[in-house]
């Protein structure tokens, strides 16, 4: 475990920096706390992609604080900011992963959806990794058959994960791929199955009527799958992921979220407004392109990660 | 695209619309709205203060006060704040005096790169050149192949080598290009992250080594906050001369238009709008300002109007209302030409007005469309042009042929009435009542 919080933590230390660095200089060039140090709290928040309604009360809540009881340094604000933040995250994760990689019903279907360039294959790719070294057998289904080369992109992947793929050519019907798929997974007795489906933006709604029925006909193929719908989110997005999310719940029951590309972006906020405004859960975080830097995504370390000073 | 910045301020500007004349107080009211209604849609925090606090000078100035429409002030500074922060006018791609033309595509992973490089590559074949797409992504699996396909959809050359490096197929791409008479060299760059030092100093040697007349940067037009840093730290890199929004025909955001914009003062050159490799569109920074505003967007409605409608048959149509002949075929011959604008939600989102709280909530049916094309179809000729004709056995069998039910097709035909009332009515306004504009 120890790694992966070492990990963890370096993925985040962008996010890090940008945070908590400019609070601690706040704090240091400024000893008062008045309007115009909540207001540059307020910035700090916002500009990490917090979202507005999830900073104005945070910071409500600390002009209120300040006004009441006040605070006598700098380690108390960040108690204050990380208790509130925390609040809005879910800290179920760890258990939930646990049975995650461990499921009790097989094949154990899995599909991923998101809207295009997230990173749904590259996350498949690790997620598969992942199974693999627990010792279960995966099977991927290359349901996007949109993308140019997006099969291939999956094969070479498969490669390196040692799991097989169940393809065809581009432009065919992704449910024809995804009811096969369920069907070769029951037959070859694989433990998992993950499905690739095609980048979509959640505004057409033709391509979310596609995403119901991939859905539909995995349960054709194997009752009561999918498992999981995994919504993939990529960390640079703004305020447009909780629309996202919110239209992607409508068409098909997704199960909880992936945020990748956590390394490259300097904010974390989106996994507050997310978790706040949709009580959909967080599952991984991706810190990296190498096929294992796709990390179970733990509320209390990602906060702390966050606030930790060194 | 920024539809929910066109609500808010028309939130913001209904509660404004309420006062006669605009006081100090109300201003910075309005003023911290719009300042919510900027970051919300993801507007970069510093951009948004900047932008709301030069409004705010110019509001409170001296004229807007005095003005009999304080509201439509405020409005028309805001849009020329806007219009002005974006940029004037789109400009065109700089040309090499020795082809070809080196066009170099940067940005972060997934923002949309190798599709861009196949529209860009089609809009620049439409225009009578011949590009040659440079696969200089050797990192991502499979990415080569992709744009090895993107390039024989769209029918162009591909420069592949995976045994190369980025730099070195890069700098062959150039001779490659002269000998295949190629004048457009579109070079498709891996993504990365804008803090990894050694893939960024890739992109610097490839710069070097093609000179490039254009660098675009490629951002994801749904990009927050985040969107500034990345931004900047290509533009120190690289010095990108231009900026390409991506996958603008998802819904309400866009405030990276205008933060990508402010920060670095370099011109949006195009926007995506779709995953089709003609889904490419010139920036036009006054249309997306009105937009934001609530005007709508009507330069671009008649523009799709003028490519779909075809001229003849309006005049016929336009006779035809006139004698109040209109009929289930001219009704169904109307359809086929809105059909061909585009998606109806797009349309009614440019109808200035329409765009806001108006047109919240109600989605549009495309599939009714379809229901009525295939009940239209489902009548004979004489049907058509004669509806009264159809009693309860016809109906029956149109809605068998056309799979829908009776009660459908009756709907339809009520609403057809409906419809020819409404041109009888206008047709009479027409030729009598007529406002005239010479007295």
């Amino acid at each position: 475990m120890a790694s992966f919080f070492e990990k963890f933590k370096q993925g985040l230390a962008k996010t890090k920096e940008g945070f908590v660095g400019e609070i601690s200089s706040l704090v240091k060039n400024q000893f008062e706390i008045d309007d115009d140090f909540i207001d540059k709290v307020e910035e700090v928040l916002i500009s990490s992609d917090i979202g507005v309604a999830t900073s104005m009360e945070v910071v409500d809540d600390l002009r209120d604080h300040v006004n009441r009881i006040g605070f006598d340094h700098k380690e108390e604000l960040f108690t204050f900011l990380q208790e509130h933040l925390s609040k809005s995250l879910d800290r179920t994760t760890t258990d939930f992963v646990e049975g995650f990689f461990q499921p009790n019903k097989k094949p154990y279907i899995i599909v991923l959806v998101g809207v295009n360039g997230v990173g749904k294959t590259t996350t498949i790719a690790k997620l598969a990794k992942l199974f693999h070294q627990k010792g279960k057998t995966v099977m991927l289904a290359a349901a996007d058959t949109f993308r140019a080369a997006a099969t291939e992109q999956l094969e070479i992947w498969a490669k390196r994960v040692e799991a097989e793929v169940i393809s065809t050519q581009q432009g065919a019907d992704p449910a024809a791929i995804a009811f096969d798929a369920g069907k070769a997974a029951l037959a070859r007795d694989v433990d998992v199955l993950i499905v690739d489906t095609a980048g979509r933006l959640h505004t057409k709604v033709n391509l979310m009527e596609e995403l119901k029925k991939i859905n539909r006909v995995l349960d054709k193929a194997v009752a009561g799958a999918p498992h999981e719908t995994l919504l993939v989110l990529d960390a640079t997005t703004g305020q447009n992921a909780i629309m996202q999310a919110k239209q992607f719940r409508e068409v098909v029951d997704v199960t909880g979220l992936v945020v990748t590309k956590l390394d490259g972006t300097a904010k974390g906020g989106m996994v507050f407004s997310i978790q706040k405004e949709l009580q959909l859960p967080v599952r991984f975080v991706g810190l990296g392109e190498q096929v294992d830097d796709l990390k179970p995504f733990d509320a209390e370390t990602f906060v702390e990660a966050l606030f930790n000073e060194n | 695209m920024l539809q929910d910045l066109t609500d808010k301020f028309e939130s913001v500007f209904k509660k404004l619309k309420g006062h006669g004349k605009l006081s100090e107080k109300n201003i910075s009211d309005t003023m911290r709205e719009v300042r919510r209604v900027l970051l919300e849609a993801d507007v970069n925090f510093k951009v948004a203060k900047d932008f709301v606090a030069s409004i705010q000078e110019k509001a409170l100035g001296h004229e807007v006060l005095k003005s009999i429409s304080p509201a439509q002030q405020v409005i028309k500074i805001i849009h020329d704040e806007l219009v002005a922060l974006m940029g004037h006018s789109n400009t065109g791609i700089k040309e090499s005096n020795m082809p070809p033309t080196v066009i170099m595509l940067v940005g972060l992973q997934g923002s949309g790169k190798t599709t861009f490089a196949g529209k860009l590559a089609k809009y620049l074949k439409a225009k009578k050149r011949n590009p040659l797409l440079v696969a200089a992504d050797l990192q991502r699996p499979a990415a080569v192949e992709q744009l090895k396909v993107v390039g024989n959809q769209v029918g162009v050359n591909v420069l592949a080598d995976l045994n190369s490096t980025p730099v070195k197929i890069c700098k062959e791409s150039i001779v490659h290009a002269r000998k295949g008479y190629n004048d457009v060299v579109i070079l498709d760059t891996a993504g990365r992250l804008h803090i990894d030092q050694e893939l960024m100093q890739e992109l610097s040697e490839i710069k070097e080594n093609t000179n490039p007349q254009e660098i675009f940067f490629v951002a994801d037009g749904m990009t927050g906050q985040d969107a500034v840093n990345t931004a900047q730290e290509f533009l120190k890199q690289l010095d990108f001369s231009g900026v390409v929004l991506t996958k603008m025909d998802g819904d309400a955001r866009g405030g990276a238009a205008l933060s990508i914009r402010a920060i670095t003062r370099k011109p949006i050159k195009f926007i995506g709008v779709g995953e089709k490799f003609d889904a490419l569109e010139k920036f036009h920074p006054d249309r997306l300002a009105s937009r934001i505003l609530g005007m709508g967007d009507v330069v671009t409605l008649v523009e799709r109007a003028q490519q779909a409608v075809d001229i003849e048959s309006a005049k016929k149509l336009e006779k035809k209302l006139r004698r109040q002949e209109f009929t289930l075929e001219d009704f169904f011959e109307q359809l086929q030409q809105i059909k061909k604008m585009g998606p109806l939600e797009d349309l009614l989102k440019m109808i200035p007005g329409a765009g806001g709280k108006m047109m919240k909530g109600m989605k549009v049916d495309e599939k009714a469309l379809v229901y009525t094309e295939a009940i239209i179809s489902s009548m004979t000729k004489e049907e058509k042009r004669r509806p009264n004709v159809l009693n309860g056995s016809r109906r029956k069998r149109i809605a068998m042929g056309s799979g829908t039910s009776v009660q459908e097709v009756n709907k339809l035909l009520k609403q057809f009435q409906a419809m020819q009332k409404m041109v009888k009515k206008m047709s009479k306004f027409g030729s009598k009542g007529m406002p005239r504009l010479n007295f």
